[in-house]
């Protein structure tokens, strides 16, 4: 039996250890082969790029080697897939080697896409790279004062994001003791401040104490960079001296030049999370077209699914479970305080009050991943 | 032009409003989404921005739990 998976994301690296713990005597009895395929022999923690805006953490802190956190029975190879034979069962890679596979996970994970937008890319800072992190921490530590209007592109990776940042800022400039000079302006696609209603009724009164401004329903249409002026398919315009784009994202191009999925999202079974259509081809994490949050969290618990489900097919010819569209994120509401919403298809998420402990727990998270994502936790 | 369906029945998170913003924002002008929701705020959530953006709402049903609007793209 012959897995391949393609992406050494949270997702495609959980999935890859998951399953050769399962197949231990499978992988040694030579019945079993595990290989995965990646565009870089590093691994990011992404959530830790908000730390790096606001200098909370230094970029080698975000990386571990690939290699390091695969079980030593999983072939590993930096050679991004460019073609995909889905019927013929194989793969093409960027350096022309074919890989045929009896079962294919697709992992490939999203990408920003601010040049969907007129302008964002010119006019706007954000955080979703390492390079663009950097440069808006110094852009923060250089700012003394004025507008800084956060703009919200959809779809987006971690739908949290937003809200921290919000908070971030205000803990950042109020240590700073400038935060009367700084005014916040926060702009939100939807009728209200979070797409999770909780969260929505919870921050909103968190913002209205922290003193920031809130513009709902304002999707953004283009950023004129000459003047510092976003303005909104609905109509209105914000003048800023600083613009923070969570951007919107797509997924990877070589999924859509496939014709795989359109935007790079592939078509997936919310519960078996097979590529629609397919029966050997498994998709995880934000490659998926599935209504959930393009999370680490979803991910992971999506991984889960799938590792268990190969090896049950090819232990008792039958898949184990379903996935329940379970979602865990952490929420942190400034420098020393967190929160958390749980949710799946069926439960919303129910929100704590924020503590202090929770935030501990979330920083310890941050060393925690990597035995996470080892398959370990 | 053409229709197209949004299943975002049993979704918090990113939502059906934000399925739908994701799905128009490819559609051409004349095409009809029909968005699939079980969350009963989407009654509410959707004909605001569709009325704010200048968009058309075709119709708005509940069948079995499941409510189904078909929203015209017009810009």
């Amino acid at each position: 039996m012959r897995i391949l998976i393609v992406g050494g994301g949270t997702g495609g690296t959980i999935v890859a250890n998951n399953l050769a713990r399962r197949l231990s005597k499978e992988i040694r009895t030579r019945k079993a082969r595990i290989t995965m395929l990646s565009a870089s022999d590093q691994h990011m923690y992404q959530p830790g790029l908000l730390y790096l805006a606001f200098g909370q953490m230094t970029p080698d802190e975000l990386y571990r080697d690939q290699a390091s956190l695969l079980e030593s029975s999983i072939i590993f190879h930096v050679d991004p897939v460019e073609e995909y034979k889905i019927e013929e069962k194989y793969v093409v890679t960027k350096s022309g080697k074919r890989h045929n596979y009896d079962v294919l996970v697709i992992a490939t994970g999203s990408r920003i896409a601010p040049a969907q937008i007129p302008g964002m890319t010119e006019g706007a800072d954000t955080f979703y790279t390492e390079e663009s992190a950097i440069k808006l921490f110094k852009k923060l530590r250089e700012f003394e004062g004025g507008t800084i209007a956060i703009v919200v592109g959809v779809p987006h990776k971690c739908p949290i994001a937003p809200v921290e940042l919000v908070f971030s800022l205000n803990d950042y400039f109020k240590k700073r003791g400038i935060r009367d000079k700084v005014h916040i302006k926060y702009h939100y696609p939807i009728g209200r401040i979070h797409t999770i209603e909780n969260v929505a009724t919870w921050a909103k009164p968190e913002f209205d104490r922290m003193g920031i401004e809130y513009e709902t329903l304002f999707n953004v249409e283009e950023v004129d960079a000459e003047n510092n002026v976003v303005k909104s398919l609905e109509g209105t315009e914000t003048a800023y001296d600083l613009l923070i784009a969570i951007p919107p994202h797509c997924g990877m191009e070589e999924i859509e030049a496939n014709n795989l999925g359109e935007d790079g999202w592939i078509p997936t079974d919310r519960h078996s999370l097979l590529m629609d259509g397919r029966d050997d081809v498994y998709v995880v994490g934000d490659t998926t077209n599935l209504p959930v949050s393009k999370t680490g969290s979803a991910a992971h618990f999506e991984a889960e699914v799938i590792a268990e489900n190969i090896a049950s097919v090819i232990k008792m010819g039958t898949p184990v479970r379903d996935y329940d569209g379970k979602v865990y994120c952490f929420i942190e509401t400034g420098h020393d305080s967190a929160t958390y919403a749980m949710f799946d298809y069926k439960n919303p998420p129910d929100l704590t009050n924020p503590s202090k402990p929770m935030h501990w727990f979330k920083m310890a998270y941050n060393q925690m991943y990597w035995t996470s994502v080892r398959g370990l936790l | 032009m053409s229709e197209k369906l949004v299943d975002a029945r049993d979704t918090y998170c990113p939502g059906p409003l934000m399925e739908l913003i994701t799905h128009m924002k490819k559609a051409e002008v004349g095409d009809v989404l029909e968005l699939l929701s079980t969350d009963e705020g989407t009654v509410n959530d959707v004909p605001e921005w569709v009325d704010k953006i200048g968009h058309e709402m075709v119709s708005s049903e509940e069948a079995d739990g499941v409510w189904h609007l078909k929203i015209r793209k017009m810009k």
